[in-house]
């Protein structure tokens, strides 16, 4: 317990993870939390990277951070132009009202 | 050592507490808020483990600029009060046990994925890029970045733009009654379109607006 390795930092990783995705499955009302979820998961996956990197002494993970932080921010960019756009259309971002496609 | 494992339980206690506060906070605008607590206490465990500049570059970039587009988006839309029905159960819904047994079994899968991690004396001696222990963290990352990945670098520039342009266009409207600058026709006016000379007469003087 108090000596830290690779696996805490990896299960604080798998932990965050899981909660992002249960942010995804369990919200029904909004799709800004689900955005948020989606940011938690390249979090968790940057935690992965960052451990790795460190506990390997390689660099390399860390510059496939910035790669992922990168894509993180244009998709929260993107999502919430979408998000504005569809908001003044209908006027409504519940995830139970968007049902258009009938998928 | 044990102020190492102090302090990362402490951040990754509130790390993980705030990751649920997300999930299932009621209020959008408080969600945001905890999200922005999740990024500054990730950041502090990536400084405190050794990669200083991904710390900072987390609270630039994540708490500077994506939670705070959050945060604006929530408000102006006006949305934050929207309750989440989910925690009183609501009828329709049979997502909530199916998406609970998937995320539960993500969880253990990547747990015991990591359990399992005990070769990881035959990755230590693959190319490593950190032996010089001289130089700063962010000095080792733009000795790498620059050279090496640099087409990585460029690829995220050219995503960056592409986000910024794709944004614009989804948001853009045209709306009545704004006017607008247009330089083409101010540029390529004439001196005819404008100009016009007339014969005034003595003590009648011109009308002009006719």
């Amino acid at each position: 317990m108090i000596e830290i390795g690779l696996g805490h930092y990896l299960v604080l990783g798998a932990v965050i993870f899981a909660l992002g995705m249960i942010g995804i499955f369990l919200n029904r009302k909004n799709v800004i939390v689900i955005l948020m979820s989606i940011e938690l998961i390249l979090l968790a996956v940057n935690i992965n990277l960052v451990s790795f990197s460190i506990f390997l002494q390689d660099i390399v993970g860390q510059v496939f951070t910035m790669l992922i932080l990168t894509v993180a921010a244009a998709e929260a960019a993107i999502g919430l132009a979408i998000i504005v756009v569809y908001y003044r259309n209908k006027g409504s971002i519940r995830v139970e009202e968007i049902n258009q496609m009938k998928g | 050592m044990i102020a190492h494992a102090i302090f990362f339980y402490f951040f990754s206690v509130i790390a993980i507490l705030s990751a649920i506060m997300v999930v299932v906070s009621r209020n959008t605008v408080h969600a945001v808020f905890f999200l922005i607590l999740d990024f500054v206490s990730i950041g502090c465990l990536f400084i405190m483990v050794g990669a200083e500049f991904l710390g900072m570059m987390m609270l630039i970039v994540y708490v500077g600029a994506v939670a705070v587009l959050f945060l604006f988006v929530v408000m102006i839309m006006n949305v934050s009060e929207q309750k989440l029905s989910w925690l009183r159960g609501s009828k329709k819904s049979n997502h909530i046990p199916v998406g609970l047994v998937i995320s539960i079994v993500i969880l253990l899968e990547l747990i015991i994925v990591v359990g399992g991690w005990k070769y990881k004396g035959d990755f230590l001696n693959t190319r490593s890029f950190n032996l010089d222990g001289g130089i700063t963290n962010t000095h080792q990352l733009g000795n790498v970045m620059y050279t090496e990945y640099i087409h990585l670098f460029q690829i995220s520039g050219i995503i960056l733009l592409l986000s910024m342009i794709g944004a614009i266009v989804l948001t853009y409207r045209k709306r009545e009654g704004v006017k607008r600058q247009n330089y083409f026709e101010q540029i390529s006016r004439e001196r005819e379109d404008s100009v016009e000379l007339m014969d005034v007469n003595f003590k009648e003087g011109v009308k002009i607006d006719d």
